[in-house]
């Protein structure tokens, strides 16, 4: 009995502790546990802390480039310098202190250079020229019309996306449709491991549809039994899933940090936070319409996608 | 007797080989000579061989062999024919049904085709390997209760792959074949109708499932714990009670106060595994053919119980700007 039983109980250990350490997706303890919900319907928060110290370390702020005092509130950017279209109307001190931020959060290696003619502030040479301009309109915009909704209290600036980057980490492409050599081997969209759909095999660009176009991400029958005809849902399911698997993964969270997964649609049983990613949708959506995609003609080839389209949030 | 006392078969019988009783003319010959290994003798019998195909057999397994090709060179395909990425990316790989737009109409190749294909010949290979099973069980002179437990595997199947996209009228509805793909399937199916949870033959299919697993347990312990007293030898046991089945419907009457017999354990074993998929069948065949949202369903009938609210219940965003909900 000892010959079999003893190395059949170390194997099934060594095993185990192999695939602990090895495994992605893996995290060591402690997990906390927060309960959201009623008792019973699993709404609970899991998190980390190593997870959160991290999180919590990228996301500091950078600090300021130096107190705001303005001295002479009359005398604008507009008095002082040319062609400031956009932020002319700031005093003139406040302007050249968000000027040095914006350096720091979007272009901390390449200078003033990356938008400017260090010989001719003032010229409209460089396509970055162009693009910050929009962004800044961009930024204004956001924290006009979705102040409410979506990103109050604290508003964003451009170091919300670009984190000292002049490109932002998290931007996305549409991707050419993949036929497999037109006869066999059709991914149809999917069935890979997908990064933008936390490693599933869903749709893997649920981008294009819902947060270019605006499809339809509402799947789920309102009614018990079928009304008119029969709906096809379930591949449309899986392009839904495949997006809410991406915010899911974006924010850290589980499907109950939003939903009671029981009922996923049922409104009057989701958490608040619901309604601030269904505004957050809304937004990037007509971001992505007003602002992002639009600018397609003014990039060079290089900062395109293999489809040839902008650079999308 | 220490020999029971052991997670593996320590008796191995090695005695001239039997052959198997006499074969019909309209039979096939067996094919191969018997062969003992001592590997295969501590998981099951010792005697590995002759091997009986026949026709349905072979027919079985090359349309299983066909479905296999045609599922396997398009996922390596799909992956530009990198033998490397496919062994990488084989979990995440499937051939995947039809679009919606195509309908229950013959697709293109690219477009579901050749799913369609792997699908008949799957379909086909395995309702051969259930005639095999059937007219195997014939010629031993035994009944067919395998063959129509697995009928009861392949209704499931061919609901999942056949008879509810036919009734919903496109293929689409049906399932990939891909490993993670048909995970990912099951998840959207259920969540897109609102919840397989709900769904009542889901329920008991899961009951069925799990006491599946608890009945084969307990049923599998009893006879090991007997076996010191002759209890593996269950045919005897049941029509001429020894100590060994004395003993074990005493331990669960002195423990649960009711015991089946050494007879009736293998009817409650048969239905159980039985009613899995066929109650799974019936659930499945009826999401979105009879019912489009389960957990309104049960809402409806009384089912799904409410729960007190924790935070103030929030309007639906796209209700409150007047698009529909």
């Amino acid at each position: 009995m000892r010959i079999f039983v003893l190395p059949a109980v170390i194997g099934v250990c060594a095993l185990l502790a192999i695939a602990m350490l090895t495994l992605p997706g893996w995290d060591r303890p402690p997990a906390q546990s927060v309960q959201k919900g009623y008792r019973g319907l699993g709404m609970v928060q899991v998190d980390n802390p190593r997870t959160q110290a991290k999180l919590a370390a990228v996301n500091q702020v950078p600090e300021e480039p130096w107190p705001l005092e303005v001295a002479d509130p009359e005398t604008t950017a507009a008095d002082i310098y040319e062609n400031v279209p956009v932020l002319g109307h700031l005093p003139a001190e406040q302007f050249d202190r968000l000027m040095a931020a914006v350096t720091e959060w979007v272009s901390p290696e390449q200078g003033c250079e990356y938008c400017h003619n260090a010989q001719n502030y003032a010229e409209e040479g460089l396509y970055t020229k162009t693009v910050s301009r929009l962004m800044f309109q961009m930024t204004q915009y956001v924290n006009a019309e979705w102040s409410e909704n979506h990103v109050a209290p604290s508003g964003v600036t451009c170091y919300t996306c670009h984190r000292g980057q002049p490109v932002p980490q998290y931007i996305w492409f549409e991707q050419p449709v993949e036929t497999g050599g037109g006869f066999a081997g059709n991914r149809t969209g999917q069935n890979m491991p997908g990064y933008e759909v936390a490693f599933a095999s869903l749709p893997n660009d649920p981008f294009t549809p819902f947060l270019d176009g605006d499809q339809n991400i509402r799947v789920i029958p309102t009614n018990a039994l079928p009304v008119d005809q029969v709906q096809l849902l379930t591949k449309q399911g899986e392009w839904t899933y495949g997006l809410m698997m991406h915010v899911s993964d974006g924010l850290g969270v589980n499907c109950t940090y939003c939903h009671n997964t029981r009922s996923f649609f049922a409104w009057d049983q989701s958490t608040p936070q619901r309604t601030n990613a269904w505004y957050g949708i809304r937004m990037v959506r007509e971001l992505n319409n007003s602002f992002l995609g639009p600018l397609q003609p003014v990039y060079p080839p290089n900062r395109l996608g293999p489809t040839g389209d902008a650079p999308k949030a | 007797m220490a020999e029971y006392q052991n997670i593996f078969t320590r008796v191995q019988i090695r005695a001239p080989a039997y052959a198997g009783v006499p074969l019909d003319k309209r039979d096939d010959a067996r094919w191969g000579e018997a062969t003992y290994d001592r590997l295969v003798g501590i998981f099951g019998d010792a005697q590995i061989g002759p091997i009986y195909l026949g026709w349905y057999g072979v027919a079985s397994l090359l349309c299983g062999f066909i479905a296999i090709e045609i599922i396997g060179l398009n996922m390596w395909a799909s992956v530009d024919w990198d033998p490397i990425q496919f062994i990488r990316q084989l979990p995440w790989l499937a051939l995947e049904p039809p679009p919606p737009e195509y309908g229950l109409s013959f697709p293109p190749l690219a477009q579901g085709g050749w799913w369609l294909m792997a699908g008949f010949f799957l379909t086909a290979g395995i309702l051969l390997w259930w005639v095999r099973m059937y007219t195997r069980a014939r010629a031993l002179g035994m009944g067919t209760h395998v063959a129509w437990a697995f009928a009861s595997a392949i209704f499931l199947y061919l609901v999942l792959g056949f008879i509810r996209p036919v009734l919903m009228g496109s293929w689409s509805e049906a399932v990939p074949f891909g490993i993670f793909p048909h995970l990912d399937w099951t998840a959207a199916i259920s969540i897109a109708y609102g919840n397989l949870y709900y769904n009542p033959f889901h329920c008991l299919s899961i009951a069925f499932l799990y006491g599946s697993a608890l009945l084969f347990a307990m049923h599998g312990a009893t006879i090991l714990a007997v076996s010191r007293f002759g209890g593996e030898r269950e045919v005897e046991q049941s029509v001429d009670r020894g100590t060994a089945a004395e003993r074990a419907a005493l331990f669960w009457r002195w423990t649960m106060g009711f015991n089946a017999t050494a007879e009736s354990i293998h009817r409650w074993a048969w239905w159980f595994a039985v009613l899995v998929t066929l109650t799974g069948g019936i659930g499945i065949l009826l999401t979105g053919t009879v019912v489009d949202n389960w957990y309104l369903w049960a809402v409806k009938h009384g089912v799904a119980p409410a729960y007190p609210a924790t935070v103030p219940p929030i309007p639906d965003p796209a209700a409150m700007m007047g698009g529909q909900p």
